[in-house]
């Protein structure tokens, strides 16, 4: 039989070698430092409030429905930019990887318009559509188009020749083609292209708000620094980070659900 | 099953940069046979295979299945590829079905057929397992219980164990004699390995390199009861060194 001294020697060791261990020991080492700098008071408390000060800042936030109505403003601009812009660079992509034509004419415009940075296309959308959710929605359609047509693109263009020959060789028709293979072929690629790209749209969402805007978790901080309220701004700042990391689990979570194949 | 290529001439590019890559390419073949093609790097062996599956067209000459000139790819001509044979995302039997699924066949005789051809290349017990989860062998058995389920006039294999391990190797060359003497099938095969088109053709053809030509066809009348003990006989090695020398001299009289 089993000590039971080895028994929890055992867990310990499973749960030190767990893949996430060094991960969570990275944030807690971060997290001690912030304590301790802040608890020595070496730091003026107005530039680096306490770990706790930023709780009792979000509890205060939370209890008013603030927080909600920022995080439920930004989430929403982010989904409907981002939606907007998967579901033209979906068609968009398969069409310039598929099609030779298409991909000359458009490629050499796509690699130019996605250099110029998203956000210099602020000022311009405002004198277009004003301060409303619009412009904002617009902007994160911009800023990530151009980056999920062309990961699209090459992800269709990477669909081995013999696996649509051998469709072909099976009586497949080009709808065969696009809807039986290409499209499962190249579904765990979008996923992750639109898991990274995902990140961008988040970026430009807080910079929109930043600039213009009646809620949100960018307008959040602008506010919070009008009244120098750092507590507020490091709430804001470890909010965005959560709800960025949360996404990317859920792609992640998706991908291995819908794409088991390719994991 | 009659298989007739006449003057078949192919040519990639235009101007300076054509390249002439099949030259007057005539042969016949009939229900049953099993003919290989065997050559070099070069020879333009796979681009013969692509036009009889309808892949390519030939820049002139004629191709013609029981007197159907072939227009395209059509599943009257299954075709097994050497790599990437498989939908990675379906599991084999869905693999075998998805022919089936494109013909419009109802969902029992789907069913049926696949469990059917599964059996026939062994595999009814994989049926469940992704390809990736297959050996490099049984994923080419999956290829060809696919090509097959489709009722093929002819069955075109383009050099489909060349990625294989040597050992692995010899015992899909068994499985394939095997399958084709208990099938009656006509199978058209791409190989440059000797061995491979020796034991398996009844006929063979010799490419040549640059541009692609029959220059030998050999018909062979070998004790194929079993092919161990065939491919260590004397006769065998030494039709197996001939073919080899053939072989060396062209790619020497190479410009």
């Amino acid at each position: 039989m089993a000590q039971p001294d080895s028994m929890a020697t055992q867990r310990l060791r499973r749960l030190l070698l767990h893949p996430w261990s060094l991960g969570v020991a990275g944030i807690a080492v971060l997290l001690g430092l912030w304590t301790l700098v802040a608890g020595l008071g070496v730091v003026d408390p107005l530039f680096l409030p306490t770990p706790a000060a930023v709780v009792a800042a979000g509890q205060e936030e939370a209890a008013s429905g603030d927080l909600w109505r920022d995080i439920s403003a930004s989430v929403l601009r982010v989904l409907g930019g981002f939606g907007l812009s998967a579901l033209v660079a979906l068609p968009l992509g398969i069409a310039m990887g598929t099609n030779t034509t298409f991909c000359r004419l458009l490629e050499p415009l796509l690699a130019l318009l996605r250099y110029m940075p998203a956000p210099a296309f602020i000022p311009l959308l405002i004198i277009y559509f004003g301060l409303g959710e619009l412009p904002k929605v617009l902007l994160i359609f911009i800023g990530t188009l151009f980056f999920n047509t062309l990961m699209i693109m090459d992800a269709v263009k990477f669909v081995p020749r013999e696996l649509l020959e051998t469709t072909r060789t099976l009586g497949g028709k080009k709808r065969d083609l696009l809807l039986r293979v290409i499209t499962p072929y190249i579904a765990p690629q979008v996923l992750d292209a639109f898991r990274i790209n995902m990140a961008a749209a988040w970026n430009l969402v807080i910079v929109a708000e930043l600039v213009a805007a009646e809620s949100g978790l960018g307008k959040h901080i602008t506010l919070a620094q009008r009244f120098l309220r750092t507590d507020q701004i490091f709430l804001g700042l470890i909010v965005i980070g959560l709800i960025g990391l949360l996404i990317d689990l859920g792609f992640r979570m998706l991908m291995r659900r819908s794409c088991a194949w390719a994991t | 099953m009659n298989l007739v290529l006449d003057s078949v001439c192919k040519r990639f590019g235009d101007g300076r940069a054509a390249q002439l890559v099949l030259d007057q390419i005539s042969l016949t073949m009939h229900t049953g046979q099993f003919l290989a093609l065997l050559g070099s790097s070069g020879s333009g062996k796979s681009t013969l295979m692509r036009l009889v599956a309808g892949l390519e067209k030939p820049t002139s000459g004629s191709l013609s299945l029981d007197g159907q000139p072939i227009r395209g790819p059509g599943s009257d001509r299954g075709m097994v590829f050497q790599k990437y044979s498989l939908y990675p995302w379906l599991t084999a039997a869905e693999n075998v079905a998805f022919g089936l699924e494109l013909k419009g066949l109802e969902r029992g005789q789907i069913r049926e057929r696949t469990a059917f051809y599964l059996e026939v290349v062994g595999l009814l017990d994989s049926a469940k397992r992704l390809p990736r989860e297959l050996s490099g062998g049984m994923q080419q058995r999956v290829a060809i219980a696919r090509a097959l389920a489709a009722e093929p006039r002819l069955l075109l294999l383009d050099e489909p164990f060349g990625a294989l391990d040597l050992q692995i190797r010899e015992s899909m060359q068994e499985f394939l004699h095997n399958l084709w003497r208990s099938t009656g099938l006509s199978v058209l095969l791409i190989t440059h390995d000797i061995d491979e088109a020796l034991l398996l053709a009844q006929r063979v053809h010799i490419l040549a390199p640059r541009p692609g030509r029959i220059v030998q066809s050999l018909s062979l009348d070998l004790d194929k009861g079993d092919l161990h003990e065939l491919r260590i006989s004397t006769p065998f090695q030494t039709l197996r060194h001939q073919v080899a020398d053939t072989l060396r001299q062209l790619d020497r009289d190479l410009p």
